[in-house]
């Protein structure tokens, strides 16, 4: 056993091998790209444990994303604070309004839920809009260029830098996520989506967990609207659309809920979609989004990630057979 | 063992999801990116999808009148190569592209891109690479006027204020004391349009009696136009993008409510009335006026017209099936005949700086596709290529343009 140890890092160390030498061999523009891979990886994530563990719906959480978005461009153009600041500063933004969202959604429950937060993200760009003197109105807000710190100066682009940034936050978040809930925290909310009855006779309490995963939730998705604002360098209403929160969750369900690699995969569903998509079809990109989704609901319910583990796990077991045979 | 699995697919997947997407690109050999002895590319963006997909019309007209002239044998011999792409009217979306247009694709400028959130979203990367950003399809006025801080944009069509503009001071002539009720947008768009009204009316702007807006993803404006009409107002702007336009219009009519309507530029082609004038009658859209710098393919004044016939013959060959009588295919055209001018006067070996230089030195009398008389024209000093308009109006089958051409920008 002692060797599974090791296999089983050695797929996340092959991946983050990868992503070190990426940007050595590849354009400046591609590294940008998949820095967006990574803030949408983030985001997902977010979902993930919200729905995926704590089985709470939210289709608002692109106005989370506004949230972490609009904390790094009112504070940097208000009172010139540098991204190192704003950007946990953004998360912490996130987390605290994803509270405020937990306690409603106490009393929401299934489509109720779903509903409240539906409605959120089609507020969220007239809400932008209303505080004008705060938020620059529907003109948005220019954000000042990422600079490269000195260590890295002339070594890396600033596309480069945000991209290691992002990747390392990313990596640092996945795993945090990982222990976190395949602990005491993880089961408590597994126990309470599967049955909270059951769950809260074992003395788990639902209001502090449920919120628990909602203000967790919704950190992440700050943090990734921090990085998505960074990246574009300009934050406006319009950014922060229903579109932005429907392909958040389209990503989701497409990569599949509830696993961290699904979490990964719908990050490069998110960034890569539209762009295969508009190959197809260049007019109805959200009807193949609402194709695909029926689609995976029908055969794929567990999404990509799931439908590939379980297909390398039927071929394990094959091979097991065969060998057990021989 | 099912760890070992699980992080093995992982793996896997990964490593696919990461190839997509992902190629090494050779560097462009020429001196000066996107141009070869026998091509010339340019790089564009609209949106083909989302909300505000009926402006990619524009684009498709653009193509089209590059197509006709790279039979014609291009310019100075070189084809021109449009590679317009769709960023759904969405700036992240519109940065990630332009940053692949510009290094992967290596375009020698962006042209027409569309949407002031876009435009504005790519602006500082474009002007901080020196890379041409021509002719961008918005009205807002900061493409011309910030022009010290991004000397490489440069607008085209007629800014919204200085449209704005002439409906105030045409009102004001015709009725001293109007009431005035204005549906508009809620973003820059809108904002821009009220602008230009309030300066307009200088002193008269409390004429203003109630203001309605709407958002994009409303699904109709009815219930802004009932609380318009019950304000008592006797005219009423609609400053809305064409689908709202003509909801707007039909909902006025069905609610028996008439006002003198001045109706934008934006939603004023053919195409919209006419659907308008099938949901509401007659009364929905006769007397509504607006200004015009395109000729409007649906006009029939404009049936013996060389431009025009150029323009049935460009969409016949390279868009068939396409609805003629849609302005935005006019407008792409034109503004396309404007990109092909600069080109032209370029040079032989055109570099971005001359090319930025002929597009701040236009003179350009004799686009077939904009209104006989206006000149597209600009200088280092003044950037707003295109500040002559005409009134208009419809008379519930066909806009008839009154009065002379009036340059907005005389304030």
């Amino acid at each position: 056993m002692k060797g599974e140890g090791l296999r089983k890092y050695a797929g996340v160390v092959l991946i983050a091998l990868i992503l070190a030498l990426l940007p050595r061999f590849v354009p400046s523009y591609a590294a940008f790209e998949l820095t967006f891979v990574g803030a949408y990886a983030i985001g997902i994530l977010g979902l993930s444990i919200l729905t995926g563990a704590s089985g709470q719906i939210s289709l608002g959480h692109g106005a989370l994303f506004a949230i972490g978005g609009y904390t790094v461009a009112i504070l940097g153009q208000k009172l010139g604070v540098p991204y190192w600041v704003s950007l946990p500063l953004a998360t912490i933004a996130g987390g605290i309004v994803g509270l405020g969202l937990g306690l409603v959604a106490l009393r929401l429950e299934g489509i109720y839920l779903a509903l409240a937060t539906f409605a959120l993200a089609v507020a969220t760009p007239s809400t932008l809009k209303h505080f004008r003197s705060l938020t620059g109105g529907s003109q948005g807000i220019v954000l000042a260029p990422l600079a490269v710190p000195g260590p890295f100066h002339g070594l890396l682009t600033s596309e480069q830098w945000l991209y290691y940034v992002t990747w390392v936050l990313a990596g640092a978040l996945f795993f945090a996520t990982s222990v976190a809930l395949s602990g005491r925290l993880g089961r408590s909310l597994r126990a309470l989506r599967d049955n909270e009855v059951a769950a809260v006779s074992f003395g788990i309490n639902p209001q502090r967990y449920k919120t628990l995963a909602f203000a967790w939730s919704a950190a992440y998705a700050g943090l990734a609207g921090a990085i998505v604002a960074i990246a574009t360098a300009f934050v406006s209403p319009d950014t922060y659309s229903v579109a932005l929160s429907l392909s958040l969750v389209t990503g989701a369900v497409l990569g599949g809920l509830g696993t961290l690699w699904g979490a990964l995969l719908g990050g490069v569903i998110v960034e890569f979609l539209p762009l295969l998509v508009q190959k197809v079809n260049p007019a109805a990109p959200s009807v193949v989004y609402g194709v695909a989704l029926i689609l995976f609901m029908i055969f794929l319910p567990g999404g990509i990630g799931r439908a590939i583990q379980s297909g390398l796990n039927s071929l394990r077991l094959r091979r097991e057979t065969n060998h057990a045979r021989t | 063992m099912h760890v070992r699995n699980r992080s093995l697919a992982a793996t896997l997947a990964a490593c696919f999801a990461l190839s997509i997407g992902i190629g090494i690109h050779a560097p462009a050999l020429a001196d000066e990116p996107g141009v070869s002895a026998t091509e010339i590319l340019l790089g564009g963006l609209h949106p083909y999808s989302g909300p505000a997909s009926a402006y990619a019309a524009i684009g498709k007209g653009a193509l089209a009148y590059f197509s006709y002239v790279n039979d014609k044998g291009g310019v100075h011999g070189r084809k021109i190569t449009y590679k317009d792409l769709d960023d759904a009217y969405s700036p992240p979306q519109a940065i990630q592209l332009t940053k692949q247009l510009v290094e992967q694709d290596h375009v020698f400028a962006m042209f027409d891109t569309l949407g002031t959130p876009s435009c504005s979203a790519i602006r500082p990367y474009l002007n901080d690479n020196g890379v041409p950003q021509l002719f961008v399809a918005t009205g807002a006025s900061t493409w011309g006027s910030d022009s010290a801080k991004y000397p490489w944009t440069i607008g085209w069509q007629p800014d919204y204020q200085s449209e704005a503009i002439v409906y105030a001071h045409y009102l004001l002539k015709e009725d001293s004391n109007p009431k005035i009720a204005v549906l508009y947008q809620n973003d820059d768009y809108g904002d821009d349009y009220m602008a230009g009204l309030k300066f307009g009316l200088g002193a008269k702007a409390s004429a203003i009696i109630k203001t309605a807006a709407y958002e994009v993803t409303d699904p109709s404006v009815s219930s802004q136009i009932a609380a318009l009409k019950s304000s008592g107002a006797d005219t009423l702007f609609i400053f809305a993008t064409p689908k709202f336009s003509i909801q707007a219009l039909v909902a006025a009519a069905q609610q028996s409510w008439h006002a003198r309507i001045f109706l934008n530029s934006v939603s004023a082609s053919q195409t919209i009335l006419g659907a308008a004038t099938k949901a509401g009658g007659v009364d929905a859209t006769k007397g509504v006026i607006s200004t015009q710098y395109l000729k409007d393919p649906s006009e029939p004044k404009w049936d013996g017209d060389s431009g025009m016939k150029l323009y049935r013959e460009i969409m016949a060959k390279y868009l068939p099936g396409a609805d003629t009588n849609n302005g935005f295919f006019t407008y792409g055209m034109a503004v396309a005949y404007t990109m092909v001018d600069t080109l032209e006067h370029a040079g032989k070996n055109p570099t971005r700086k001359t090319l930025m230089d002929a597009a701040i030195h236009l003179s350009e009398r004799d686009n077939p596709f904009v209104l006989p008389g206006i000149i597209v024209h600009t200088t280092p000093k003044d950037r707003f290529p295109i500040d002559q308009q005409q009134l208009a109006r419809y008379d519930g089958a066909r806009f008839s343009s009154f009065g002379s051409l009036i340059s907005g920008r005389g304030r």
